[in-house]
């Protein structure tokens, strides 16, 4: 049995700043090449090693990061 | 990406407050207000306290507060917030009055209300941000400007013959009688965050208890006004803000503890 | 209503009219000549009668600023000072306009400019009456001539701020707020309760119940279109106050050849100033505005296509005397005399300055 998370990301309300990407232990997040209705190159999970520790959405000043955890 | 087993409610760990408004916030990229906004929102929702909860909201960048927290809010002329609670809370004395202040908010214009609040023991929790710098106006010196810092009205740095010394507020009224509970944290990290919202939880938790002011410092990123990205603005708070503003606790349950 | 005679300063009268009307909070700082108010309050105790809530602040800013965090929650709350300390709360003033806050504000006047003096005045007209403050706003102005109405006055304030959600001023002076008269008190009205509050301020920031969404008090908005729609707002309940309730006493004027236009202190000594033209034959009226603002402007507009003449009696260099030249609209010859800087006019040299000034002029 694994902790496996899983994070679903706003993308719409998100401008970019890129404080989640460091503040992941897995670094999951990145950056999108693409931009949103704003113009922002919103945050993105590019691999599937989340944890759902939530790091991400501690420090995410828009509360964008919604989070979910399960046993897998 | 993602095994969509996992993104179901029963798995939810982490989801936006309803305390917060579904507006989008007009901080910049990256500015702390959103973190500590969310914070306090969370800590009203999980203390159950929407309905008594009313909101002081400062002049500065966070003038528009009062949209993002979904409860009851007023906007304060600059630096009168703690003279507004401080009659709300005595006409509601079971109610949660707070004020969210940025530092030149409280510590320039307000300093003659925020002293006089805490030294009553004004039974009000106020949140202090303190990011260095004039934000909403366009980078001008605060009065908790670093010495050596650049802004628009101190383009060369900040000298002590020109413009004094940064004001170290937050230690100042850790010695009135009044303050029950006086702390200074920061919301760069997650375990910084978590800090921060356990600070804010006891400030409500004293309110509740009748047990004076309630003063929490929160350092935040300005990384507009710094002229730095977000990520490079939050480490260069933790080197040279935290030197100076020195995170933790200097004042619990009325007794200093630095 | 029961009715109990007392001997009180105007100041004192002001203090027990709040206890008595129902006031939630007074929130004050001393200056001369008003300190007895909040004296009074700290020596009657009401938060232990009524549940009254009674703080000294730091400043007239702080004072006026827990004004407006009352009020913001639906609270009748109020404040008192004198010219100096007014201004000070102007910046308080026209925010409690610019968010349509009700609330009390008693101006008991001094001479000034600056520290001035302690001696009574009238020269806080134009600040009073012309907003004071920055933006486009007024409040509604009320000006006692007796320690009964330094009383009654405060009751008619509740009524009036909460239906225009506006600041009310009673402006008084030195020697209405210090002069010992007989009034009498009526019983004690109770304090609204919460759900009281609810019904007739829903509008107030008192905790969002989970019926409605949160309620916001600010007097921003960005937005210009909007804040012009706003000013078109308040600006229309200024128009409605001109319409409801405008305040006056007239006294004999129906045959008046000449007319005084005194309001407070001045309007006592135009009184007797009357009384005395009268020995000497002379036929003249008084018209005394209650509201300074709404001013009584229909009233004199119409008295002066009738009269010869109009004197405005201030203790100020001139302020009210150009409200009533833009009421007369040159339909008769308006003047104005005054003492200032705290000195009171006597009856005689009102009289002198009518025949010199209207009757002879």
């Amino acid at each position: 049995m694994a902790i496996k998370g899983a994070i679903v990301i706003d993308t719409e309300r998100c401008k970019g700043c890129s404080v989640c990407v460091g503040a992941c232990p897995n670094q999951v997040i990145a950056l999108s090449k693409n931009v949103n209705g704003k113009g922002y190159n919103y945050a993105e999970a590019t691999k599937d090693d989340c944890i759902g520790c939530a790091s991400c959405a501690m420090v995410c000043p828009d509360g964008v990061i919604t989070v979910y955890k399960a046993k897998l | 990406m993602f095994n969509p087993d996992i993104i179901k409610p029963e798995n939810l760990v982490y989801k936006r407050t309803n305390v917060l408004t579904d507006a989008v916030m007009h901080y910049c990229p990256g500015c702390g207000h959103g973190t500590i906004h969310r914070i306090i929102a969370e800590v009203i929702e999980e203390m159950g306290i929407q309905d008594k909860a009313i909101c002081i909201a400062p002049v500065g960048c966070s003038v528009l507060a009062y949209n993002y927290f979904n409860v009851d809010s007023l906007g304060a002329a600059h630096g009168r917030a703690p003279a507004i609670a401080s009659a709300i809370q005595r006409l509601h004395p079971n109610h949660h009055t707070f004020t969210y202040q940025g530092d030149g908010d409280l510590a320039a214009i307000g300093t003659g209300e925020t002293i006089h609040a805490c030294n009553r023991g004004e039974n009000i929790v106020i949140i202090f941000v303190n990011n260095g710098i004039y934000g909403m106006t366009g980078g001008q010196m605060a009065p908790t400007t670093l010495l050596g810092m650049k802004t628009a009205t101190t383009p060369y740095g900040r000298c002590v013959e020109l413009n004094g010394y940064p004001l170290q507020i937050t230690e100042l009224l850790a010695d009135l009688p009044g303050t029950y509970y006086v702390t200074r944290q920061s919301v760069q990290t997650p375990a910084a965050v978590r800090k921060a919202k356990k600070a804010i939880r006891q400030a409500f938790e004293n309110q509740k208890n009748h047990k004076g002011t309630s003063f929490v410092e929160i350092l935040s990123n300005c990384n507009s006004g710094w002229k730095k990205t977000p990520v490079e603005a939050n480490k260069w708070m933790e080197e040279n803000m935290m030197a100076k503003y020195v995170p933790g606790d200097i004042k619990v349950d009325g007794v200093k503890v630095r | 209503m029961a009715k109990e005679l007392k001997l009180m300063k105007g100041n004192e009268a002001i203090a027990e009219a709040a206890i008595r009307s129902g006031c939630d909070g007074y929130f004050g700082y001393p200056i001369t000549p008003q300190s007895e108010v909040m004296e009074h309050l700290m020596l009657e105790k009401p938060w232990e009668k009524t549940g009254m809530v009674v703080l000294q602040a730091e400043s007239e800013i702080a004072s006026i600023n827990m004004v407006y965090g009352g009020a913001g929650t639906g609270k009748k709350v109020m404040t008192s000072s004198s010219s100096p300390g007014i201004s000070l709360m102007q910046e308080g003033l026209t925010y409690l306009a610019g968010a349509e806050l009700p609330c009390l504000v008693v101006n008991v006047v001094r001479g000034g400019p600056g520290l001035g003096t302690i001696q009574p005045s009238q020269a806080d007209y134009f600040q009073a009456t012309k907003g004071g403050g920055h933006g486009d706003y007024q409040m509604y102005v009320l000006a006692p001539a007796s320690v009964q109405e330094m009383y009654d006055f405060v009751f008619d304030a509740w009524d009036i701020a909460f239906k225009y959600r506006t600041p009310v001023m009673i402006l008084s002076d030195g020697a209405i707020g210090q002069v010992m008269e007989k009034l009498y008190v009526g019983d004690y009205v109770p304090r609204w309760t919460d759900e009281q509050i609810a019904e007739k301020a829903p509008w107030a920031a008192f905790g969002k119940p989970a019926y409605r969404d949160h309620n916001i008090i600010t007097s921003l908005e960005l937005d210009s279109a909007k804040q012009e729609a706003h000013n078109h707002h308040l600006q229309a309940k200024y128009r409605q106050m001109e319409r409801e309730d405008v305040r006056f006493e007239a006294l004999d004027t129906e045959d008046a050849d000449y007319l005084l236009v005194a309001y407070g202190s001045s309007a006592r000594i135009a009184q007797k100033a009357m009384q005395l033209g009268k020995e000497k034959g002379y036929k003249i009226g008084l018209l005394r505005p209650i509201t300074l603002f709404p001013f009584p402007t229909k009233q004199i507009a119409e008295l002066a296509s009738k009269v010869k003449g109009i004197l405005s009696v201030e203790m100020s260099a001139g302020q009210m005397v150009m409200d009533v030249k833009l009421a007369a609209e040159n339909k008769c010859k308006v003047e104005h005399f005054g003492r200032y800087g705290g000195i009171i006019p006597t009856p005689h040299e009102v009289l002198e300055a009518l025949e010199n000034q209207i009757i002879k002029g």
